[in-house]
């Protein structure tokens, strides 16, 4: 009898919901969609959402397909996908920090890739105090690794790190600990870590302050956005729209600065 | 054949348990095994026999990591067994009852701490002491320091309770003969200070080559052979925790592999220790 039920709470558990949401894509957009997809879900208990990564080409390449509802991507729709739509639900930007006691308070991008390949062996050369600049990189595979590459160029194996971080409180905390470090991480964690008086400073790039206003309005260039993509070839279910929506919705934006990013321009 | 139901049920209960923790380890071994064989296929074995891990040119090397946790276990257990046999003779014979009292009390305590919490220590206080030294501090010798200070107490909790496990009749009678304490150790404490050294170092070496959020937070996790104490390192532990979360494919199989190796090195350092220590009772440690 017990197993009996047992049996049928199991079959209960493993029947098809009412409606099924899948997304696949960017191993970056899923931590932050999946906590979407939790809160959208005990608001509707009928639906049920499938989050699994692979990257954001295999994202795009099974909303294409159909395999999937909604892609996720970790970048921009580039010029000739024009049967995409990105629905930005957050952006990641990445801020060049480092101690508080550094006096110098703008570097030029030519500047942060000569220290980070060790060309520039010395702090003064780049009008700075102290002495050898202390590389403070994050581990491999790491999103913020990804942003900070792209933007200025650099493969991975092109920075000489004196230390690997993994999260951005690592990456913080460790910056801190010495007066010499030269590190990145999300803007959000670290405009939170100054306002804690934590001994890190955001370095301004080529005269842009980082910050979450110029993150948002597009003036901060070492980011990218998080997209949900659909493609204009399927007219979306009304529980997807409605996912897109609420994902797209101030009633995540907890979600989102939880996680590093900043809310999109709504 | 049981005197109660109440025994038969408890030797049932026991049985179980032992068999169930014993499959659940087995199953997770074979687990790990069958993930890391992938690994012999793609990125395969001469990839993951080569001196240099980085993953994203392609370079799956495990040479630099595998010496990284052994560095950091053997610096760790040398400062921790002399400290911990140092504290454990000091509570356990050298001193007076009452005084011992109180510090076996903060040695409990001290055993007690969190792991993450003396790892924030050691970024926070520790690192830039040592930064001064070898800039930015983050390295070697910080992991083997925060490591040993995690574990020392665990060695002198066992060096003490066995030098208590001597009879108090026999170090009166030792003691009535005239003896200083270090000869009445000579005497009669050989054997049990051999013994509670040999359990503690195997616990603390056992934790050592595992223990991973410490390490990462203060070893600097560069995946090099260090040339000095100053310089980081990244143990085979370290290596998954910083990059389990984003890898795919040959990575994700390379990972698995790492997390094979650190558990043959685990197994393997305490065969070796059972062998070497001799003692019977290690096994049940």
């Amino acid at each position: 009898m017990r197993a009996l039920l047992l049996a049928l709470g199991l079959g209960l558990f493993l029947l098809p919901a009412a409606e099924r949401i899948t997304l696949t894509g960017s191993s970056t957009v899923a931590p932050l969609a999946a906590e979407i997809a939790r809160r959208f879900e005990a608001a509707h208990p009928d639906v049920r959402i499938d989050v699994q990564t692979g990257g954001s080409s295999r994202g795009i390449a099974d909303v294409r397909a159909g395999r999937a509802d909604i892609g996720m991507a970790s970048r921009a729709v580039r010029p000739g996908e024009e049967d995409l739509i990105a629905h930005t639900i957050a952006i990641d930007g990445v801020a060049v920090i480092v101690h508080r006691d550094q006096t110098v308070r703008d570097l030029s991008r030519e500047q942060v890739i000569g220290i980070f390949t060790g060309a520039i062996t010395a702090w003064p050369m780049v009008g700075g105090s102290g002495d050898v600049p202390l590389v403070i990189n994050k581990a491999e595979g790491r999103a913020t690794l990804e942003v900070f590459c792209d933007y200025f160029g650099l493969k991975p194996a092109h920075i000489q790190a004196r230390s690997v971080v993994g999260d951005n409180a690592h990456g913080i905390k460790t910056v801190a600990a010495h007066r010499d470090t030269i590190g990145y991480v999300s803007i959000g964690p670290a405009e939170t870590a100054v306002a804690d008086g934590v001994a890190i400073r955001m370095l301004g790039l080529d005269g842009i302050t980082p910050s979450t206003e110029t993150l948002r309005n597009g003036v901060w260039p070492v980011s990218r956005p998080l997209n949900l993509i659909i493609t204009t070839t399927t007219t979306p279910s009304p529980t997807v729209a409605a996912f897109l929506a609420f994902a797209r919705s101030p009633a995540v934006d907890d979600l989102i600065a939880d996680l590093g990013y900043v809310p999109p321009p709504r | 054949m049981f005197h109660r139901r109440a025994d038969a049920l408890f030797t049932v209960v026991t049985r179980t348990a032992g068999a169930v923790s014993g499959g659940v380890l087995l199953v997770l071994a074979a687990v790990i095994a069958w993930h890391a064989l992938a690994a012999l296929g793609d990125p395969g074995l001469s990839a993951l026999l080569g001196t240099r891990w980085q993953p994203s040119s392609g370079h799956y090397g495990v040479a630099p990591l595998v010496f990284g946790t052994l560095a950091v276990a053997a610096l760790t257990l040398l400062i921790a067994v002399v400290g911990g046999a140092a504290a454990g003779l000091a509570v356990g014979w050298l001193l007076p009852a009452r005084v011992a009292t109180g510090l076996r009390l903060l040695l409990l305590i001290a055993a007690g701490i969190p792991s993450v919490v003396w790892g924030l220590w050691g970024l926070t206080t520790l690192v830039p002491l040592i930064g001064r030294w070898a800039p930015p501090g983050t390295s070697w010798l910080s992991a083997s320091l925060v490591l040993a200070a995690l574990l020392l107490p665990t060695v002198a909790v066992s060096v003490d309770s066995s030098l208590r496990a001597v009879p108090a009749s026999a170090r009166q009678a030792v003691a009535a003969t005239g003896l200083s304490p270090w000869a009445g150790l000579a005497a009669i404490g050989l054997r049990p200070l051999r013994h509670g050294l040999v359990v503690g170092s195997t616990l603390a070496l056992a934790r050592a080559l595992g223990e991973t959020m410490v390490i990462l937070l203060v070893a600097g996790n560069v995946a090099q052979f260090p040339r000095g104490l100053g310089d980081p390192l990244r143990t085979l532990t370290g290596a998954i925790a910083l990059e389990m979360g984003y890898a795919s494919g040959a990575h994700l199989a390379a990972l698995f592999a790492l997390g094979a190796i650190a558990l043959a090195v685990v197994v393997a350092i305490l065969v070796l220790a059972q062998c070497l220590g001799g003692d019977r009772e290690v096994v049940l440690a």
